[in-house]
């Protein structure tokens, strides 16, 4: 409960700071969208890291940290838009042109690391790598498109649609 | 990003119009405040039928909302 009121209260410092513009809920939830994607990522670099101390990387057992870091990472992303839809219900209804259309410009930024990963994973199959560097490539596609597309959205959010 | 060429008097004419607030415009027209401040600041080109509905708000042609002047 006292996380629950820490990130109402980080939201409400958010909107105080950006008073000529406060954020909407979608740029807020883009926010936590963003950061839940970059933490989990971070998380999952450490741990893998960690365990490699003394063995090859190869060795390392990825798979665990790779899918709890995920499914952390969405769990705290609901719970965020959860939040921010309790701390205003009535804006967390309201989705308008503006917000769309900065939505696909930001999917259309995302799928494009996407593309690029699973190229990359494709050409690394074909080559016969080992699966461990497949993983790493189709997980660091998946990184970066959420990363890079919310950065899109929140650059467009804050500068405007590039013309 | 470079802001659009669009310029407005939206501003004005919801000083003009009873100091009508940022957010009293935004739901009669069904958006967020937001979009309404980045409109007004020229960060976002309404859609065309946007545009016609902000200039029926304020009970004027469209071109008294909305400006295009010439490089």
């Amino acid at each position: 409960m006292s996380g629950l009121l820490y990130v109402e209260g980080v939201l409400g410092i958010l909107d105080m700071e950006t008073d000529s513009s406060p954020m909407s809920f979608e740029e807020k939830n883009t926010w936590v969208f963003l950061l839940t994607s970059l933490c989990g990522a971070l998380v999952y670099a450490g741990v893998v890291l960690a365990r490699s101390q003394g063995v090859s990387l190869l060795e390392v057992a990825y798979v665990g940290p790779m899918l709890s870091t995920i499914g952390a990472a969405t769990l705290v992303g609901i719970v965020g838009k959860i939040v921010i839809s309790m701390s205003n219900p009535k804006e967390a209804a309201q989705k308008d042109q503006r917000d769309r259309e900065i939505d696909n410009f930001g999917t259309i930024i995302g799928q494009s690391f996407l593309a690029i990963g699973g190229i990359a994973a494709l050409i690394l199959s074909m080559f016969e790598v080992k699966h461990f560097w497949i993983s790493q490539t189709l997980y660091a596609g998946f990184v970066l498109s959420a990363v890079l597309g919310s950065a899109a959205k929140l650059m467009a959010y804050r500068e405007g649609l590039p013309q | 990003m470079t802001a659009t060429r669009v310029t407005n008097s939206i501003r004005a004419l919801r000083f003009s119009h009873g100091e009508m607030t940022q957010a009293d415009l935004a739901e009669r027209l069904g958006v967020t405040r937001q979009t309404i401040i980045a409109i007004e600041q020229g960060k976002y080109s309404p859609t065309l039928e946007m545009a016609f509905q902000i200039a029926r708000v304020f009970k004027v042609p469209l071109d008294e909302v909305f400006q295009y002047p010439e490089r």
